[in-house]
């Protein structure tokens, strides 16, 4: 289960859940489950076109996740929220999919952006994984206040637009940065499920945020034991744990009501 | 040229589901963008993936396979009050994800279909089984017929359900009866252009035509047009873009996300 093979694997893949459990505790709270599925999917024409045109990996991420974060920010000034987030989604898949068939590699590499194979990568990986495990919880917790307070009253809060545009291009250039890695569904698992669950359960919105990250590190585990022992694909089951822990620790919540502070439903 | 473009079958096909997809889609995108539901519908369209999966595991009909599970999962998200829909929604579709990756791992490895991801995902219209095309026409036709038949109520909840609600309407069933209709946009849309870029059919035409015109009735008619314009373009262009890179054909799904943004950035930068 630990072979040296597998151990970059689980490096980065416990990386990936740290940062993603930070960043999830946000998406939760600022009901931008939708926009944590769409702009991650800059990774699509972003890694595609560093193929196609030759340049380094990284640059093709940077420029894509940014490109997706301002057309986000562009179609919401006339347009309704999820249909806004809708139309990112698709314009940046789309680009991706003429970029990864004109580079000639498209079977193996939508299946590897959209379920992850975390096992196949390398100590070169482990490094940008770390910067991205520093770097995201440490922006988050400087901003924790307005970010947390813009979530819970939009209205209330001056400069809340602010907030967004930051919130939205942090999260594009976490995810799409992790996702080459791990995939979107991992990534996109790892932001809802456990931050979901840990706001049904947490006291406040500080231990929310430790929980968080902690449910997204036990899920990742699991996960990966679970697919060394059977030898099917880790992104099943990230995802179907994830549903698991959020219907256990809603059912929990029912079962046990008490006063909280005012999060998510 | 266009002799041969018409005259073969693989692109009559093409046209047939393109456009019957586009048709059912944006009629139904119209409401979806007035109900604040399209997260719903991608979430749907992920989760109908892994039946695309299962069909091609078993070796069924694909139009069979995404509308099994879109049905499951309209039952899922019909569940929950639009309120508290949107981490509901997440959920479901990582859960739903998640099995399709099982599933094609299984296909992959049992019967050796490396491009079942592609096609599932992304979609290939030329590769449509022959016999799709009437079947999509017939889906299409149906849903049309029933949203016909729900129109003033379904409408009338979809501006606001408390209304709707005082004047006697189910708003609930009215709401799970959307979401299967929504399944089966979603289906005929993933034969197109795959599951996860059928939300370019269902939301851009329609956002587009509520730009253009505040009347729920115009804004149907044209988003269908819209919509079936923009798929049958993608597929000329993509016939023609084969003597772009000699031997290769881009892809088909590309050029109706393509035509169908365009379209949209197009009426908003006029619209500012």
């Amino acid at each position: 289960m630990f072979a040296p093979y597998l151990l970059s694997g689980w490096i980065v893949a416990s990386l990936v859940a740290f940062a993603a459990g930070f960043t999830g505790f946000f998406v939760v709270l600022r009901r931008e489950s939708f926009a944590a599925h769409a702009l991650p999917m800059a990774a699509f024409p972003g890694a595609a076109a560093a193929t196609l045109f030759g340049v380094a990996q990284w640059a093709g991420l940077l420029v894509a996740a940014l490109l997706g974060a301002a057309l986000l920010l562009w179609l919401k000034r006339g347009q309704r929220r999820d249909a806004a987030t809708a139309l990112t989604l698709v314009a940046l898949l789309g680009l991706g999919a003429l970029f990864l068939s004109l580079s000639g590699r498209y079977a193996n590499a939508v299946y590897g952006l959209l379920f992850g194979q975390v096992f196949a990568s390398g100590p070169a990986d482990i490094p940008p994984a770390l910067v991205l495990a520093v770097l995201v919880p440490l922006a988050l917790l400087l901003f924790f206040r307005p970010l947390l307070l813009g979530a819970l009253s939009p209205d209330f809060v001056a400069g809340g637009a602010r907030g967004d545009v930051l919130f939205l291009i942090l999260l594009a250039l976490a995810a799409s940065f992790a996702l080459p890695v791990t995939g979107a569904l991992l990534v996109f698992s790892l932001m809802t499920g456990p931050a979901g669950a840990a706001c049904t359960l947490a006291a406040s919105p500080r231990a929310g945020l430790l929980l968080s990250a902690m449910l997204a590190l036990a899920l990742i585990w699991s996960a990966l034991a679970l697919s060394v022992a059977t030898g099917w694909p880790v992104g099943f089951f990230t995802g179907v744990l994830a549903a698991l822990l959020f219907l256990a620790a809603r059912m929990w919540r029912t079962a046990r009501p008490v006063p909280r502070w005012p999060g998510p439903a | 040229m266009l002799d041969g473009f018409f005259a073969s079958a693989v692109v009559q096909n093409a046209l047939l589901i393109g456009g019957a997809a586009a048709a059912l889609s944006g009629v139904i995108g119209v409401f979806t963008v007035l109900r604040g539901q399209s997260f719903a519908g991608h979430a749907l369209a992920d989760i109908s993936s892994s039946g695309g999966a299962l069909a091609v595991l078993l070796g069924i009909s694909p139009m069979a396979g995404f509308f099994g599970l879109g049905l499951l999962g309209s039952l899922g998200l019909g569940q929950r009050r639009r309120a508290d829909s949107d981490l509901a929604a997440g959920i479901m579709l990582g859960a739903g994800l998640g099995c399709t990756a099982l599933l094609l791992h299984f296909a992959v490895s049992q019967r050796g279909v490396a491009g079942a991801a592609v096609t599932i995902m992304f979609g290939s219209l030329f590769a449509a089984p022959p016999g799709a095309g009437g079947w999509a026409l017939g889906g299409a036709l149906a849903g049309l017929l029933f949203i016909a038949c729900l129109y003033r109520p379904l409408l009338l909840a979809s501006l606001s359900e408390e209304l709707a609600a005082l004047r006697g309407a189910k708003v609930r069933l009215l709401g799970f009866l959307f979401l299967v209709m929504l399944a089966l946009s979603v289906t005929l849309s993933a034969m197109s252009v795959g599951a996860i870029l059928s939300t370019a059919l269902l939301i851009g035409p329609a956002a587009t035509a509520l730009r253009l015109t505040r009347r729920p009735a115009a804004a149907m008619a044209l988003a269908a047009v819209l919509g079936m314009v923009c798929a049958w373009g993608g597929v000329a262009l993509a016939y023609a873009s084969y003597s772009w890179t000699p031997g290769r054909v881009w892809p088909v799904s590309f050029f109706i996300t393509a035509c169908v943004l365009l379209t949209y950035a197009a009426v908003a930068w006029r619209r500012g």
